[in-house]
């Protein structure tokens, strides 16, 4: 009754595996997303926010769609990546990951902007004084003290990634083995006769999931917090 | 003078409503930029260290350009080699004290390194605090920390931002030490923003006063601090004589110190200084009284002969009177005092000050070390 079934086990671990890429490979994009809306003024810095919050604001399925239009094996930027390195994204675990990692990334983008904008510039000042270049500053000040920002970022990303279902549907489908995460599993034994207990028993696995993702993250930003201190 | 300036300055930059046009050079020893707030003192800081840039001009310290609009030289702040102790101390909140110190230091080769990390930190007696987070530290200690940093950085010119406005009189007297020592021990040229005029004769040789993004003059505290003109600047109220002078005797059985100044002598209540130690000592112009004859059965000390150079009296009740006694002395009396006297230029008087009337506020340090006593 408590141990999980090997299907149970294939969508938690793909979930996992989905959730993990999509926040790692974004990860580095998010932060330069952040610095670029919290430092910089540049011209179309409002188009580019606006295109960062996209994903929030329009339907997943949407999303879905575009990416599946762009990233398709007959799409542009698909059809390059597999001619060129014959990769396929679509309808495969990549394409989950990407299409979690777009979903997420206003979040992310979000949290760490707001970190950033509580570094105190005038600490970038005084570490360009002491004769360290913009990008040191940056590694050795700015980039520490937003590590807060950052976590919460990445497990807000990584959360939002467990749980994206609608343009994963779409974009990638709902292989078993392949693209079908813990949701379009859950999804998938809604429409199934009979598959209410199954349902729930995925519905308790993914509670428990996101609770345990919050609890660690709540966990490191009290002790990070406790060691950066105050000014 | 003849040598090359350490510093030399020659900048434009408009600041919203506000034109800060300055020009000014300066020789080593500590250079007080003084001026009311919002006179462009932290202004021309930024632009000396690089965080701001001027429209034009020209920037050098100790013949280094580090900006130049015609040549398009702009070295970032990261090249200058400039210290930068700002007000509010800006030490790195994720590092320790140590990491902090060393932070500028890791960033220079060896061979670049002018300073040595046990000396700055004896200096500053710094030691205890090495394992501690800068939140943990008190305003001054921050602050020590902070000029630590900076000088470790081995920088060409040490620039400091008020560094004692943020502190308390007892946290400002622990901290002004360290800084006669930096100016004394290290012998690095310091540029030194103050609004506060006693830090100023405490700690400058030269001074610059700025107001409204101008310099208004420049030169040592002495020359600059007796002059009628420059009143409104260095204040009204407070106005006054600085003399430099030398500790030449003491009176043990009534606790008296005997200073000596251009042939005059000056009694003053028991200094803590050795004798030969150089002082600056600030008499304020309404400690000052004239008299038409030497005063006999007075219980003033200290009575000078001279000649009044200079009358200032304005619609008010009070005049301030410049007398030459071989340096400048500054008189507050007022207005019906030199129409009862017939006081003028040229005339010789009796300048008389009161010995109780020097305290230690009154006191600076005159380019040589002050040695203690024991007592």
């Amino acid at each position: 009754m408590w141990s999980l079934s090997p299907l149970e086990i294939e969508a938690f671990m793909l979930s996992l595996k989905v959730a993990f890429w999509a926040v790692l490979v974004s990860l580095p994009f998010g932060i330069l997303a952040a610095w670029l809306l919290a430092r910089r003024s540049f011209p179309g810095k409002s188009l580019f926010n606006g295109l960062v919050h996209l994903p929030l604001i329009i339907p997943p399925v949407a999303v879905g769609y575009l990416l599946l239009v762009l990233l398709g094996r007959n799409g542009a930027l698909g059809g390059w990546l597999f001619d060129v390195f014959g990769i396929t994204i679509a309808f495969s675990w990549k394409g989950a990951a990407v299409a979690a990692a777009v979903m997420a990334f206003p979040l992310m983008v979000r949290a760490i902007r707001l970190s950033l904008e509580m570094v105190d510039p005038h600490l970038e000042q005084a570490a360009r004084t002491l004769g360290a270049s913009p990008l040191r500053v940056f590694l050795t000040v700015t980039l520490p003290l937003t590590v807060p920002g950052i976590l919460t970022g990445v497990i807000l990303a990584f959360a939002r990634s467990l749980g994206e279902f609608g343009a994963t549907i779409t974009f990638v489908s709902n292989i078993p083995g392949e693209t079908r995460t813990l949701p379009l599993a859950l999804y998938t034994l809604t429409q199934t006769p009979d598959g209410e207990l199954g349902a729930a028993r995925l519905l308790i696995l993914s509670v428990v999931l996101a609770l345990a993702a919050l609890m660690l993250s709540e966990m490191l930003a009290r002790r990070i917090a406790r060691q950066l201190g105050g000014g | 003078m003849t040598q090359a300036p350490v510093i030399d300055v020659n900048v434009r930059r408009r600041f919203g409503g506000f034109q800060l046009d300055t020009q000014f050079q300066a020789f080593g020893g500590l250079t007080a930029l003084f001026g009311r707030s919002g006179a462009g003192k932290t202004s021309l800081v930024n632009l000396l260290a690089g965080l701001e840039r001027p429209e034009a001009g020209r920037i050098s310290v100790n013949g280094h350009v580090l900006f130049d609009s015609e040549a398009g030289i702009d070295v970032p702040p990261e090249g200058r080699r400039l210290g930068y102790v700002f007000q509010e101390a800006r030490l790195f909140p994720h590092l320790s004290v140590e990491s902090n110190l060393t932070y500028g230091m890791k960033l220079l080769a060896a061979s670049e390194r002018h300073q040595d990390a046990g000396q700055v930190i004896d200096l500053l007696d710094l030691a205890p605090l090495l394992a501690r987070r800068p939140r943990t530290l008190s305003g001054g200690e921050k602050q020590r920390v902070a000029l630590g940093r900076a000088l470790l950085a081995s920088p060409r010119l040490l620039l400091m931002d008020e560094p004692l406005a943020s502190l308390d009189s007892a946290r400002k007297n622990e901290i002004l030490p360290f800084i006669e020592r930096l100016r004394d021990d290290i012998k690095l040229p310091i540029v030194y923003v103050s609004h506060a005029l006693e830090e100023v004769i405490r700690l400058a040789d030269t001074m610059v006063i700025l107001s409204d993004g101008q310099v208004v003059a420049s030169g040592g505290v002495e020359d600059l601090m007796s002059r009628l003109d420059l009143r409104p600047l260095t204040g009204r109220y407070e106005a006054g004589a600085v003399l430099s002078v030398t500790v030449t005797g003491r009176d043990a059985d009534f606790g008296l110190s005997q200073l000596s100044f251009g042939g005059n002598r000056f009694l003053v209540p028991a200094l803590d200084l050795a004798e030969g130690a150089t002082l600056r000592l600030r008499v304020r112009a309404r400690d000052v009284s004239l008299s038409l004859e030497a005063p006999q059965g007075s219980s003033i000390l200290n009575v000078f002969e001279g000649t009044i150079t200079e009358i200032e009296a304005g619609e008010g009740a009070q005049a301030d009177v410049l007398i030459d006694i071989g340096v400048p002395l500054m008189a507050r009396i007022t207005r019906k005092s030199i129409h009862d006297l017939g006081l003028k230029p040229g005339m010789a008087v009796h300048a008389l000050v009161k010995a109780v009337a020097i305290d230690r506020y009154s006191l600076g340090h005159g380019g040589g070390r002050i040695h203690r006593t024991g007592d």
